[in-house]
């Protein structure tokens, strides 16, 4: 085991940002973890405390310090309201880094990540052979939400409603390169991130749609490697930078202008984890990783800010409606709320309704999930009720980790509500437009280049 | 390290779940929203209803614990700072039940960790007005806005905490229940000790229920904004404002070092070359609304203001008070510590005191920036600096002695809503008297001989 000393310098490089924490308690309001939980080491100034008394040696355990550090979303909701813009995120994935590098990861952590989630190919291959034997353990449960549950008592899936896993990665048969070269619009390399690549494929294949129809010219690549965001947060800073470094590898020989996720989470790990991660690359290969992440865009903010959508059709008045819930990693990271809210307001046969604070977290949190089912649950709990109270029939997210867990959500609440990402529906609706009235509208050609 | 023994006996009586022994979650309750030093307790309990709240009162009596209550610690004056290491802190955030709205009555019935905001809009939305609205409303409690007798934006036209509170139920020391006010809105019934309880700072009881008083709310608002070039001419025309006898619900104050601040923070359009702000709002009957929105707009032109921008829309409204909001938020963001004073001044004296606390500022070499309830001569003097830097901060404490010696000698006093608690507690004889401080200690004596409510807080050691 690394020295103590050691663990305490290189905390104590993140005094300058912990300092900044006035204690003003405002976090609490925000938190969703202390709404449900009321423990001040749950929020954000409780965990900051932490972090700095064993930067200090004020407290002399890492294990407790980690443990609870490791008790959050990550959802960033706190930092969007602390008044004294305090860096909590950085600080948080900076110090479990830190702390995990002392304690070492956990050896199941340790055989995802290294074995499997840093080497694309072996991740893939898992995946195929979870696909292949999920069917006779699961059973389908709800046809809207296309949602299953484990068919088994299992100690893993518990009573989760889960979406399940794509027969083949989605990459894989949708893989491309640029077909026009000296083409006008912009050109585009589509990232779609794990989730969509392996358990939702039908989002990537609506962005496929979508971009053909504004003739915005697409590469993907055939391969997808993990943004790192999972390994970032379990503090494997070592698989994050192998993942990071995997990336460029691929999208360094593309001649792209925009590199474009339908997730979220992906989003804001490449716009700005990757660049505050990566401080200590070599210099040239810092360079890229500040490029890539400057061109990175999330899909609805490329739809309205780029390709500049039109409302489709005549908005007839409709029965249907079609609420929003902002995922954290677009609205408090990247404060991307008005483009998705744009690309469902385009919709010709739904009216667009807010639900009530649709910028509460779901409670998922990535592998928070997995942790702490029980209190993600119950912070989802809001949210599905807030949805159902909304009155609308589909709820549009633009990440897969949330539409999971509202798919879990809404599965267990049994309310017939389907759960779609914003571009799904707006694919769904160029279809019944159907080909004569499509050729009547924008077509990519009038997109602003970059 | 707690004692074994003890940590058994509350889990015994209150459940494993809601007893901290650990280092790592006292650690997580050893300070509040003042700049002052932690204190780790011995023990935290977060009892889950009225009934474990007693039994936590009561065990400590027996053993003789120091005990501190903490709603959401958002408090500026360490109150919440445990008194010792021996000290237990019991948080009440799981006694958050509304227990009942009456709008029949206009009152309504909260436990003590009820989140101020969630018992306004639970009021609003039975047609009702809960009017203390303290800028940390979205976090703090009921309980502690009692303890503190918290004030917030509208206290000009409507009062601070004291005017809502209609009847406390608590435990004292020993853990007895005592039932004090009622529904009624008179109430003669033996001694005062509703308001003895307010303001107290946890020193003389711990509240298990409060019943609070709820208005109608005004039917109209107006909000404007008046820019001058003179702190003069902005708190002169504070003082026209409340002679004409028209009284806003809120008028606040902000001066050029936090408007340039804010303006920098948010790019609203703020005037950044005007030396003082008045943010106004009138409300009521929308008649009488107009009428004194014209007359203050008349006043302010007279006294001299260069501009006034009347709100006319929602979004611009909000737009005004976006401002204030900001104040703190873009003071905060300058420098790594941020000490929001509290000095109260009458209304008349505003202008003598905001310029001796810039010749403060000058004179100790500190940036301060002031905003505040103009409306009530309640500033909030912003010192802006570094408490690793000992030397500045040093620098830091000695002006904030000659802030409060300032207010004192112009008839003000130390606290407008923040409390004395730890922070203030030396300068409380100046303002009162050394009887004063005798009377409250003979006080406290009597209703906790073993001084195991905050003890430390306020009033000092008995
Ligand atoms: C950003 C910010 C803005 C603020 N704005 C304002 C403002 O505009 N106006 C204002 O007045 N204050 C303001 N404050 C100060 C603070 O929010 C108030 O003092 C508030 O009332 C404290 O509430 P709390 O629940 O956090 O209480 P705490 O800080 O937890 O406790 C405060 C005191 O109350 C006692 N106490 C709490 N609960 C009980 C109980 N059940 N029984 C007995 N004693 C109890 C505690 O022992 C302590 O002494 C602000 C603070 C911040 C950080
Ligand atoms: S809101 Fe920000 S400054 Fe306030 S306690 Fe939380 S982290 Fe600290
Ligand atoms: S990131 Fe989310 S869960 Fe974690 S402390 Fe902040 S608000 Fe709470």
């Amino acid at each position: 085991m690394a020295d103590i000393r050691k663990l305490v310098r290189l905390l104590n490089e993140l005094d300058e940002e912990l300092v900044c924490c006035t204690r003003c308690g405002m976090c609490q309001a925000a938190c969703p973890l202390y709404g449900e939980t009321g423990r001040e080491t749950d929020v954000a100034r409780g965990k900051l405390v932490l972090v700095e008394n064993l930067s200090k040696e004020i407290l002399d355990n890492p294990e407790a310090v980690k443990e609870r550090l490791d008790r959050c979303l990550l959802c960033g909701s706190c930092e969007a309201a602390c008044p004294s813009g305090v860096k909590i995120l950085d600080i948080f994935l900076k110090a479990r880094a830190i702390i995990t590098g002392y304690l070492g990861l956990s050896p199941v952590k340790k055989a995802i990540f290294r074995g499997f989630l840093s080497n694309p190919d072996r991740f893939d291959r898992l995946l195929r052979w979870m696909a292949r034997i999920q069917g006779p353990f699961s059973k389908q449960i709800d046809e809207t939400l296309g949602s299953s549950c484990a068919r088994f008592m299992s100690p893993v899936i518990g009573d989760r409603h889960y979406l399940p896993l794509a027969k083949t990665a989605w990459h894989k048969h949708a893989h491309r390169r640029f077909k026009r070269p000296n083409h006008s619009g912009p050109k585009v390399a589509f990232y779609p991130g794990c989730l969509i690549d392996k358990v939702l494929p039908r989002v990537g294949d609506a962005a496929m749609r979508v971009f053909d129809y504004h003739q915005v010219d697409v590469f993907v690549a055939d391969q997808v490697p993990c943004c790192g965001i999972p390994a970032l947060a379990a503090g494997d800073r070592q698989t994050f930078e192998q993942l990071v470094r995997k990336n460029i590898q691929i999208f360094e020989s593309v001649d792209y202008d925009y590199l474009i996720t339908p997730c979220a989470t992906c989003t804001s790990t490449i716009k700005k984890l990757w660049p505050l991660m990566t401080e200590n690359f070599p210099a040239a290969l810092r360079e890229k990783v500040l490029a890539i992440s400057e061109k990175t865009r999330d899909i609805n903010e490329f739809l309205v800010d780029v390709v500049n959508i039109q409302p489709i059709g005549d908005q007839p008045i409709s029965e249907k409606r079609v609420t929003y819930h902002d995922p954290c990693h677009l609205k408090k990271s990247l404060g991307i709320f008005s483009q998705p809210r744009a690309v469902l307001s385009a919709l010709p046969d739904r009216e667009f309704v807010e639900m009530r604070e649709a910028d509460r977290c779901c409670g998922m949190g990535g592998s928070f999930n997995l942790q702490h089912y029980d209190i993600s649950r119950k912070i989802g709990q809001k949210k599905s009720s807030r949805i159902i109270e909304s009155g609308a029939d589909v709820v549009a997210t633009g990440c897969p980790a949330c539409m999971m867990q509202i798919t879990d959500l809404l599965s267990h609440a049994g309310c017939g509500i389907a759960v779609k990402h914003p571009v799904e529906l707006y694919a769904e609706a160029l279809d019944k437009m159907g080909e004569t009235e499509a050729a009547a509208h924008t077509p990519a050609s009038e997109a602003k280049a970059k | 390290m707690p004692n074994k023994h003890l940590i058994k006996e509350f889990e015994k009586q209150i459940g494993r779940q809601n007893v901290m022994a650990e280092e790592a979650d006292r650690q997580a309750y050893a300070y509040d929203s003042a700049v002052l030093d932690a204190v780790v307790p011995a023990l935290v309990i977060r009892p889950t209803t009225t009934e474990e709240l007693g039994q936590t009162v009561r065990l400590c009596h027996r053993h003789g614990l120091p005990l501190t209550v903490r709603g959401s610690g958002t408090n500026l004056s360490g109150g919440t700072i445990p008194s010792s290491t021996e000290s237990v802190v019991i948080v009440t955030n799981a006694l958050a039940e509304i227990i009942e709205i009456n709008a029949q009555d206009m009152y309504g019935v909260v436990q003590p960790g009820v989140i101020t905001a969630n018992f306004a809009a639970a009021a609003a939305e039975k047609g009702l007005f809960y009017p203390p609205d303290p800028g940390s409303q979205t976090v703090s409690t009921i309980g502690g806005n009692v303890a503190e007798n918290a004030g917030g934006l509208r206290g000009l036209k409507y009062g601070v905490t004291k005017d809502y509170v209609m009847g406390i139920e608590f435990f004292d020391a020993a853990g007895e229940l005592v039932k004090s006010g009622s529904r009624t809105v008179k109430c003669a019934t033996g001694f005062n000790l509703t308001d003895l309880m307010v303001g107290s700072e946890g020193l003389l009881g711990v509240y298990s229920q409060i019943t609070l008083k709820l208005i109608p709310p005004p039917k109209a608002q107006q909000a404007m904004m008046a820019v001058f070039d003179s702190v003069e001419k902005a708190s002169e025309t504070v003082s026209a404002i409340i002679a004409s006898q028209i009284i806003p619900c809120t008028l606040e104050f902000l001066d050029n070092f936090t408007i340039r601040t804010v303006e920098d923070f948010r790019q609203a359009g703020l005037p950044v070359d005007a030396e003082a702000l008045l943010l106004i709002e009138v409300d009521g009957h929308p008649a009488e609304v107009e009428d004194d929105a014209a007359q203050i707009k008349e006043l302010c032109t007279r006294q001299g203001a260069t501009k006034i921008q009347m709100a006319q829309s929602a979004a611009e409204k909000d737009l005004i008070w976006q401002a204030r909001r900001d104040a703190l938020p873009a003071l905060a963001r300058l420098k790594p510590t941020t000490v929001l004073e509290d000095a109260t001044v009458p209304r008349s004296k505003i202008p003598e005191m905001v310029k001796r606390i810039n010749e403060i500022g000058k004179k100790y070499h500190i940036t301060i920036g002031t905003f505040g309830h103009a409306g009530d001569g309640n500033l909030h003097p912003t010192i802006l600096t570094d408490k690793r830097n000992h030397e500045e901060f040093s620098r830091v404490e000695q002006a904030i002695d000659e802030i409060f010696e300032t207010a004192l000698s112009l008839g003000g006093t130390l606290s407008g809503e923040h409390g004395i608690g730890l922070a203030k507690s030396k300068y409380l004889e100046n303002e009162t008297s050394r009887g004063t401080i005798l009377y409250s200690r003979r006080l406290k004596k009597a209703l906790d001989p073993k001084n195991i409510l905050n003890p430390g807080k306020m009033i000092g050691e008995g």
